[in-house]
Protein backbone atom coordinates (compact mmCIF):
# COMPACT_ATOMS: atom_id res chain seq x y z
CA UNK A 1 0.00 0.00 0.00
CA UNK A 2 1.75 3.62 -0.75
CA UNK A 3 1.87 6.44 1.48
CA UNK A 4 -1.22 8.20 -0.12
CA UNK A 5 -3.78 5.11 0.54
CA UNK A 6 -3.31 5.35 3.99
CA UNK A 7 -3.41 8.94 4.46
CA UNK A 8 -7.31 10.26 5.09
CA UNK A 9 -8.12 13.81 3.94
CA UNK A 10 -8.12 15.37 7.31
CA UNK A 11 -4.59 15.02 7.80
CA UNK A 12 -3.43 15.34 4.35
CA UNK A 13 -3.30 19.32 4.26
CA UNK A 14 -1.15 18.69 7.79
CA UNK A 15 0.95 16.81 6.38
CA UNK A 16 1.24 18.87 3.44
CA UNK A 17 1.97 22.11 5.74
CA UNK A 18 4.68 19.37 8.18
CA UNK A 19 7.08 18.67 4.64
CA UNK A 20 6.94 22.20 3.61
CA UNK A 21 8.12 23.59 7.07
CA UNK A 22 10.96 20.92 6.88
CA UNK A 23 11.71 22.02 2.51
CA UNK A 24 12.04 25.97 4.14
CA UNK A 25 14.51 24.57 7.11
CA UNK A 26 16.31 22.59 4.59
CA UNK A 27 16.03 25.35 1.47
CA UNK A 28 17.13 28.20 3.60
CA UNK A 29 20.00 26.90 5.63
CA UNK A 30 21.43 25.24 2.11
CA UNK A 31 21.33 28.32 0.71
CA UNK A 32 23.16 30.19 3.41
CA UNK A 33 25.99 28.12 3.33
CA UNK A 34 26.12 28.19 -0.54
CA UNK A 35 26.92 31.50 0.13
CA UNK A 36 30.24 30.07 1.01
CA UNK A 37 31.08 28.98 -2.27
CA UNK A 38 34.14 30.94 -3.26
CA UNK A 39 34.56 32.75 -0.55
CA UNK A 40 35.75 29.57 1.73
CA UNK A 41 38.76 30.46 4.09
CA UNK A 42 40.96 27.40 1.19
CA UNK A 43 39.93 25.77 -1.40
CA UNK A 44 38.77 22.25 0.54
CA UNK A 45 36.74 23.56 3.19
CA UNK A 46 34.85 25.86 0.09
CA UNK A 47 34.31 22.60 -1.85
CA UNK A 48 32.89 20.96 1.61
CA UNK A 49 30.79 23.38 2.57
CA UNK A 50 29.50 23.16 -1.28
CA UNK A 51 28.64 19.81 -0.32
CA UNK A 52 26.65 20.31 2.60
CA UNK A 53 25.03 23.03 0.80
CA UNK A 54 23.79 20.38 -1.92
CA UNK A 55 22.70 18.02 0.33
CA UNK A 56 20.41 20.63 2.04
CA UNK A 57 19.38 22.09 -1.36
CA UNK A 58 18.64 18.15 -2.25
CA UNK A 59 16.87 17.21 0.93
CA UNK A 60 14.58 20.12 0.77
CA UNK A 61 14.14 19.03 -3.00
CA UNK A 62 12.74 15.67 -2.14
CA UNK A 63 10.29 17.22 0.77
CA UNK A 64 8.69 20.11 -1.70
CA UNK A 65 8.32 17.03 -4.28
CA UNK A 66 6.41 15.18 -1.87
CA UNK A 67 4.46 17.99 -0.71
CA UNK A 68 3.50 18.96 -4.09
CA UNK A 69 2.99 15.26 -5.27
CA UNK A 70 0.08 15.77 -1.92
CA UNK A 71 -1.30 19.09 -3.00
CA UNK A 72 -1.66 17.98 -6.68
CA UNK A 73 -3.94 20.64 -8.94
CA UNK A 74 -0.14 20.42 -10.96
CA UNK A 75 2.17 22.32 -7.81
CA UNK A 76 5.27 21.41 -8.26
CA UNK A 77 8.53 21.96 -5.86
CA UNK A 78 9.52 25.23 -7.28
CA UNK A 79 6.15 26.73 -6.40
CA UNK A 80 7.25 26.52 -3.21
CA UNK A 81 10.68 27.01 -3.16
CA UNK A 82 10.27 30.36 -5.29
CA UNK A 83 6.73 31.29 -5.47
CA UNK A 84 5.87 32.28 -1.72
CA UNK A 85 7.19 34.97 0.62
CA UNK A 86 8.75 35.68 3.79
CA UNK A 87 5.49 35.22 5.67
CA UNK A 88 4.61 31.82 4.15
CA UNK A 89 8.40 30.63 4.88
CA UNK A 90 7.93 28.70 8.42
CA UNK A 91 12.02 27.63 8.72
CA UNK A 92 13.56 28.05 11.90
CA UNK A 93 15.20 31.45 12.63
CA UNK A 94 18.27 29.53 13.37
CA UNK A 95 18.80 28.73 10.10
CA UNK A 96 17.87 31.81 7.85
CA UNK A 97 20.95 34.25 10.31
CA UNK A 98 23.51 35.60 8.30
CA UNK A 99 26.09 33.07 7.50
CA UNK A 100 28.37 35.34 9.78
CA UNK A 101 32.33 34.60 10.15
CA UNK A 102 33.53 30.76 10.27
CA UNK A 103 33.42 30.42 13.35
CA UNK A 104 29.50 31.00 13.49
CA UNK A 105 29.38 29.41 10.37
CA UNK A 106 30.70 26.27 12.14
CA UNK A 107 28.58 26.91 15.37
CA UNK A 108 25.24 27.04 13.47
CA UNK A 109 26.21 23.61 11.77
CA UNK A 110 26.82 22.27 14.84
CA UNK A 111 23.83 22.97 16.70
CA UNK A 112 21.51 21.88 13.89
CA UNK A 113 23.86 19.20 13.14
CA UNK A 114 23.31 17.59 16.34
CA UNK A 115 19.74 18.10 16.11
CA UNK A 116 19.34 16.56 12.88
CA UNK A 117 20.92 13.40 13.58
CA UNK A 118 18.40 12.94 16.37
CA UNK A 119 15.44 14.38 14.50
CA UNK A 120 16.20 12.59 11.32
CA UNK A 121 16.39 9.21 13.69
CA UNK A 122 12.90 10.03 15.19
CA UNK A 123 11.91 10.25 11.58
CA UNK A 124 12.70 7.26 10.32
CA UNK A 125 9.52 5.94 12.96
CA UNK A 126 7.18 8.12 11.03
CA UNK A 127 4.36 6.40 10.04
CA UNK A 128 4.77 8.39 6.66
CA UNK A 129 6.63 6.11 4.67
CA UNK A 130 8.18 8.99 2.18
CA UNK A 131 8.74 11.44 5.47
CA UNK A 132 10.84 7.90 6.56
CA UNK A 133 12.89 7.26 3.37
CA UNK A 134 13.93 10.98 3.02
CA UNK A 135 15.03 10.76 6.61
CA UNK A 136 17.01 7.91 5.65
CA UNK A 137 18.84 9.48 2.72
CA UNK A 138 19.48 12.00 5.05
CA UNK A 139 20.68 10.59 8.16
CA UNK A 140 23.88 9.06 6.02
CA UNK A 141 24.80 12.36 4.82
CA UNK A 142 24.22 13.81 8.75
CA UNK A 143 26.71 11.63 10.00
CA UNK A 144 29.26 13.27 7.71
CA UNK A 145 28.32 17.23 8.46
CA UNK A 146 28.53 16.03 11.90
CA UNK A 147 31.79 14.81 12.52
CA UNK A 148 33.22 17.90 10.46
CA UNK A 149 31.40 20.38 12.65
CA UNK A 150 32.63 18.71 15.62
CA UNK A 151 36.42 18.46 14.22
CA UNK A 152 35.77 21.95 13.10
CA UNK A 153 34.46 23.30 16.91
CA UNK A 154 37.36 21.26 18.65
CA UNK A 155 39.93 22.73 16.14
CA UNK A 156 38.85 26.36 16.45
CA UNK A 157 37.81 26.40 20.41
CA UNK A 158 40.86 24.58 21.23
CA UNK A 159 42.85 26.61 18.63
CA UNK A 160 44.12 30.19 19.00
CA UNK A 161 43.10 33.15 21.31
CA UNK A 162 41.20 34.78 18.32
CA UNK A 163 39.31 31.59 17.03
CA UNK A 164 38.59 31.06 20.48
CA UNK A 165 36.82 34.36 21.69
CA UNK A 166 35.02 34.20 17.88
CA UNK A 167 33.65 30.40 18.65
CA UNK A 168 32.44 31.27 22.35
CA UNK A 169 31.03 35.01 20.65
CA UNK A 170 29.15 33.14 17.79
CA UNK A 171 27.69 30.31 20.30
CA UNK A 172 26.97 33.35 22.99
CA UNK A 173 24.72 35.11 19.89
CA UNK A 174 23.21 32.11 18.75
CA UNK A 175 22.25 30.39 22.33
CA UNK A 176 18.78 31.94 22.54
CA UNK A 177 17.85 30.57 18.94
CA UNK A 178 18.03 26.93 19.94
CA UNK A 179 15.03 26.91 22.16
CA UNK A 180 12.71 27.23 19.40
CA UNK A 181 13.63 24.21 17.53
CA UNK A 182 12.37 21.86 20.31
CA UNK A 183 8.86 23.38 20.60
CA UNK A 184 6.40 22.67 18.57
CA UNK A 185 2.39 24.20 17.60
CA UNK A 186 -1.35 22.50 17.24
CA UNK A 187 -0.43 21.09 13.35
CA UNK A 188 2.47 19.50 14.66
CA UNK A 189 0.81 18.23 17.76
CA UNK A 190 -1.69 16.30 15.53
CA UNK A 191 0.65 14.76 13.53
CA UNK A 192 3.03 13.85 16.61
CA UNK A 193 -0.19 11.83 17.66
CA UNK A 194 -0.83 10.45 14.62
CA UNK A 195 2.87 8.57 14.59
CA UNK A 196 3.43 11.36 11.93
CA UNK A 197 5.60 13.76 12.72
CA UNK A 198 8.93 14.48 15.18
CA UNK A 199 8.59 15.75 18.84
CA UNK A 200 11.71 17.13 19.36
CA UNK A 201 11.26 17.96 23.21
CA UNK A 202 11.84 14.30 23.66
CA UNK A 203 15.39 14.99 22.50
CA UNK A 204 16.25 18.04 24.15
CA UNK A 205 18.64 16.72 27.08
CA UNK A 206 20.50 14.63 24.89
CA UNK A 207 20.98 17.13 22.35
CA UNK A 208 22.05 19.41 25.20
CA UNK A 209 24.14 16.62 26.70
CA UNK A 210 26.22 16.17 23.36
CA UNK A 211 26.26 19.70 23.07
CA UNK A 212 27.94 20.22 26.51
CA UNK A 213 30.51 17.57 26.24
CA UNK A 214 31.77 18.59 22.72
CA UNK A 215 31.94 22.39 24.06
CA UNK A 216 33.93 21.05 26.89
CA UNK A 217 36.49 19.69 25.21
CA UNK A 218 36.93 22.47 23.10
CA UNK A 219 37.20 24.61 25.86
CA UNK A 220 34.11 26.43 24.99
CA UNK A 221 30.76 27.63 27.57
CA UNK A 222 27.88 26.95 27.03
CA UNK A 223 25.90 30.57 27.88
CA UNK A 224 23.90 30.77 30.90
CA UNK A 225 22.05 33.70 29.41
CA UNK A 226 18.02 33.27 29.21
CA UNK A 227 16.69 34.23 26.02
CA UNK A 228 14.70 33.14 23.46
CA UNK A 229 13.36 34.42 19.84
CA UNK A 230 10.78 32.49 18.46
CA UNK A 231 8.41 32.80 15.27
CA UNK A 232 10.06 30.81 12.34
CA UNK A 233 6.97 28.15 12.18
CA UNK A 234 4.51 31.21 12.43
CA UNK A 235 6.19 32.87 9.71
CA UNK A 236 7.58 35.71 11.42
CA UNK A 237 11.59 36.14 10.94
CA UNK A 238 14.27 38.10 11.23
CA UNK A 239 15.13 40.78 9.15
CA UNK A 240 16.94 38.40 7.04
CA UNK A 241 15.20 36.32 5.53
CA UNK A 242 13.78 38.55 2.96
CA UNK A 243 17.05 39.49 1.80
CA UNK A 244 17.96 35.71 0.91
CA UNK A 245 14.52 35.55 -0.84
CA UNK A 246 14.90 38.60 -3.03
CA UNK A 247 18.46 36.91 -4.47
CA UNK A 248 17.19 33.00 -4.38
CA UNK A 249 13.95 34.07 -6.17
CA UNK A 250 15.01 36.83 -8.24
CA UNK A 251 15.42 35.18 -11.48
CA UNK A 252 12.40 32.96 -11.29
CA UNK A 253 10.01 35.68 -10.45
CA UNK A 254 11.67 37.86 -13.11
CA UNK A 255 11.68 35.34 -16.27
CA UNK A 256 8.61 33.24 -14.99
CA UNK A 257 8.72 29.91 -16.95
CA UNK A 258 12.51 30.33 -18.57
CA UNK A 259 13.95 27.11 -19.29
CA UNK A 260 17.75 26.98 -19.07
CA UNK B 1 44.54 -18.86 3.79
CA UNK B 2 42.49 -18.95 0.89
CA UNK B 3 40.75 -16.30 1.08
CA UNK B 4 36.73 -16.49 -0.38
CA UNK B 5 35.02 -13.44 -1.15
CA UNK B 6 31.74 -12.28 -0.08
CA UNK B 7 29.26 -10.68 -1.39
CA UNK B 8 27.04 -8.81 0.62
CA UNK B 9 23.51 -9.22 0.98
CA UNK B 10 21.96 -6.06 -0.65
CA UNK B 11 24.22 -7.22 -3.49
CA UNK B 12 22.96 -10.70 -3.91
CA UNK B 13 19.19 -9.66 -3.85
CA UNK B 14 20.07 -6.98 -6.63
CA UNK B 15 22.22 -9.65 -8.52
CA UNK B 16 18.66 -12.10 -8.41
CA UNK B 17 16.15 -9.30 -9.43
CA UNK B 18 18.17 -9.08 -12.66
CA UNK B 19 18.87 -12.53 -13.49
CA UNK B 20 14.80 -13.58 -12.59
CA UNK B 21 13.98 -10.55 -14.84
CA UNK B 22 12.16 -11.47 -18.03
CA UNK B 23 13.78 -7.68 -19.46
CA UNK B 24 17.42 -9.19 -19.84
CA UNK B 25 18.07 -7.20 -22.92
CA UNK B 26 16.62 -3.82 -21.42
CA UNK B 27 18.92 -4.51 -18.73
CA UNK B 28 21.45 -5.11 -20.58
CA UNK B 29 20.49 -1.91 -23.02
CA UNK B 30 20.55 0.10 -19.57
CA UNK B 31 24.02 -0.69 -19.45
CA UNK B 32 25.28 2.03 -22.01
CA UNK B 33 23.60 4.65 -19.37
CA UNK B 34 27.37 5.44 -17.77
CA UNK B 35 27.05 8.22 -14.26
CA UNK B 36 28.00 11.68 -16.31
CA UNK B 37 30.27 12.60 -13.63
CA UNK B 38 32.43 8.73 -13.43
CA UNK B 39 32.03 8.18 -17.12
CA UNK B 40 33.07 4.03 -16.63
CA UNK B 41 30.54 3.40 -14.19
CA UNK B 42 26.70 2.10 -15.26
CA UNK B 43 23.85 3.22 -13.62
CA UNK B 44 23.51 -0.74 -12.79
CA UNK B 45 27.13 -1.10 -11.18
CA UNK B 46 27.04 1.81 -9.28
CA UNK B 47 23.53 0.79 -7.90
CA UNK B 48 21.39 3.41 -8.78
CA UNK B 49 19.23 1.22 -11.73
CA UNK B 50 16.71 -0.23 -9.55
CA UNK B 51 14.09 -1.97 -11.56
CA UNK B 52 13.21 -2.59 -15.33
CA UNK B 53 10.12 -3.48 -16.36
CA UNK B 54 7.91 -3.14 -19.47
CA UNK B 55 4.08 -2.63 -18.92
CA UNK B 56 2.25 -3.00 -22.78
CA UNK B 57 4.32 -0.39 -24.54
CA UNK B 58 6.09 1.70 -21.73
CA UNK B 59 9.19 0.77 -20.76
CA UNK B 60 9.59 1.41 -16.90
CA UNK B 61 12.56 2.39 -14.78
CA UNK B 62 13.19 3.05 -11.64
CA UNK B 63 16.37 4.46 -10.61
CA UNK B 64 17.47 5.89 -6.67
CA UNK B 65 19.56 8.67 -5.82
CA UNK B 66 22.79 8.74 -4.67
CA UNK B 67 23.42 12.09 -2.58
CA UNK B 68 20.00 14.22 -1.79
CA UNK B 69 21.63 16.79 -3.79
CA UNK B 70 23.78 15.05 -6.56
CA UNK B 71 23.31 16.70 -9.56
CA UNK B 72 24.28 14.30 -11.67
CA UNK B 73 20.77 12.34 -10.79
CA UNK B 74 18.93 14.92 -13.51
CA UNK B 75 21.47 13.98 -16.22
CA UNK B 76 20.80 10.79 -15.91
CA UNK B 77 17.07 10.72 -16.46
CA UNK B 78 18.02 12.49 -20.01
CA UNK B 79 20.64 10.11 -20.65
CA UNK B 80 18.33 7.02 -20.04
CA UNK B 81 15.18 8.46 -22.44
CA UNK B 82 17.93 9.46 -24.87
CA UNK B 83 19.20 6.07 -24.93
CA UNK B 84 15.67 4.42 -24.84
CA UNK B 85 14.32 6.75 -27.57
CA UNK B 86 17.02 5.92 -29.72
CA UNK B 87 16.31 2.09 -29.57
CA UNK B 88 12.57 3.06 -30.33
CA UNK B 89 11.39 3.37 -27.78
CA UNK B 90 8.62 5.62 -27.10
CA UNK B 91 6.65 5.20 -24.00
CA UNK B 92 9.14 5.98 -21.45
CA UNK B 93 8.19 5.90 -17.54
CA UNK B 94 11.21 6.79 -14.66
CA UNK B 95 10.32 6.69 -11.04
CA UNK B 96 12.44 7.31 -8.52
CA UNK B 97 12.37 5.69 -5.22
CA UNK B 98 14.02 6.79 -2.30
CA UNK B 99 14.13 3.55 0.06
CA UNK B 100 15.78 1.60 1.04
CA UNK B 101 18.54 4.57 0.93
CA UNK B 102 21.24 4.22 -1.66
CA UNK B 103 24.57 2.66 -0.24
CA UNK B 104 27.52 1.90 -1.46
CA UNK B 105 26.81 -2.05 -0.60
CA UNK B 106 25.05 -1.95 -3.90
CA UNK B 107 28.09 -1.07 -6.05
CA UNK B 108 28.80 -4.38 -8.12
CA UNK B 109 32.59 -6.12 -7.98
CA UNK B 110 33.15 -4.79 -11.56
CA UNK B 111 31.87 -1.17 -10.77
CA UNK B 112 34.82 -1.25 -8.08
CA UNK B 113 37.21 -2.41 -10.21
CA UNK B 114 36.28 -0.05 -13.36
CA UNK B 115 36.18 2.80 -10.30
CA UNK B 116 40.17 1.52 -9.52
CA UNK B 117 41.48 1.99 -12.91
CA UNK B 118 39.83 5.19 -13.61
CA UNK B 119 41.95 6.25 -10.69
CA UNK B 120 39.48 6.33 -7.88
CA UNK B 121 39.76 4.29 -5.23
CA UNK B 122 36.46 2.05 -4.46
CA UNK B 123 35.22 1.86 -0.39
CA UNK B 124 37.02 -1.40 -0.35
CA UNK B 125 40.60 0.16 -0.51
CA UNK B 126 39.76 1.53 2.83
CA UNK B 127 42.15 -0.46 4.66
CA UNK B 128 41.79 0.74 8.61
CA UNK B 129 38.08 1.86 8.12
CA UNK B 130 36.06 1.85 11.38
CA UNK B 131 32.38 1.58 10.45
CA UNK B 132 31.59 3.99 7.44
CA UNK B 133 33.44 6.71 8.53
CA UNK B 134 36.26 8.10 5.85
CA UNK B 135 39.68 7.07 7.53
CA UNK B 136 42.22 10.04 7.91
CA UNK B 137 45.17 7.76 6.17
CA UNK B 138 45.88 4.64 4.47
CA UNK B 139 43.43 4.44 1.77
CA UNK B 140 44.90 2.46 -1.57
CA UNK B 141 46.66 4.64 -4.15
CA UNK B 142 45.04 3.44 -7.44
CA UNK B 143 47.67 5.03 -9.18
CA UNK B 144 51.02 3.33 -7.65
CA UNK B 145 49.25 0.73 -5.20
CA UNK B 146 51.11 2.04 -1.91
CA UNK B 147 48.82 2.45 0.96
CA UNK B 148 50.90 5.02 2.85
CA UNK B 149 48.37 7.66 1.69
CA UNK B 150 46.55 10.22 3.70
CA UNK B 151 43.36 11.82 3.86
CA UNK B 152 43.14 15.44 2.42
CA UNK B 153 39.67 16.57 2.89
CA UNK B 154 36.67 14.36 3.47
CA UNK B 155 34.81 16.61 0.56
CA UNK B 156 35.58 16.43 -2.74
CA UNK B 157 34.59 17.37 -6.07
CA UNK B 158 31.37 15.69 -5.92
CA UNK B 159 29.40 14.98 -2.94
CA UNK B 160 30.35 10.89 -3.14
CA UNK B 161 34.00 11.44 -2.64
CA UNK B 162 37.02 12.17 -0.45
CA UNK B 163 40.74 13.49 -1.42
CA UNK B 164 43.60 11.84 -0.85
CA UNK B 165 46.95 11.85 -1.51
CA UNK B 166 49.94 9.49 -1.78
CA UNK B 167 52.91 9.65 0.53
CA UNK B 168 54.69 7.75 -2.46
CA UNK B 169 53.97 8.77 -5.57
CA UNK B 170 52.64 12.40 -4.44
CA UNK B 171 49.53 11.90 -6.71
CA UNK B 172 46.15 13.07 -5.27
CA UNK B 173 43.40 11.03 -5.75
CA UNK B 174 39.89 10.42 -5.08
CA UNK B 175 38.15 7.87 -2.75
CA UNK B 176 34.89 7.33 -3.05
CA UNK B 177 33.16 7.13 0.04
CA UNK B 178 31.20 4.19 2.01
CA UNK B 179 27.82 5.30 2.84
Amino acid sequence: MSTKDVINSDIKQDIISYTVRLGDDALVLGHRVSEWVSKGPFLEEDIALGNVALDYIGRSRMLYSYAAELAGNDTTEDDYAYLRDERQFQNFLINELPRGDFAYTITRQLFVDVFNHYYLTALLASKDQTLAAIAAKGIKETQYHLRRSREWTLRLGDGTAESHERMQRAIDELWGYTHEIFEHDALEQRLIDAGIAVDAASFKAQWLADIKAILAAATLAVPDAEWAVRGGREGYHTEYLSHLLMEMQFVYRTYPNAKW
Amino acid sequence: MQHIPLMTHEQYQRQQLRRNSPYTELWDLLDQVKDPEIPVLSLWDLGVLRDVSREGETVQVTITPTYSGCPAMDVMREDIEILLRSHGIEKIAISTVLAPAWTTDWMTDKGRAQLRDYGIAPPDDALDQQGRETPAANVRCPHCGSTHTQRISEFASTACKALFQCNDCSEPFDYFKNI
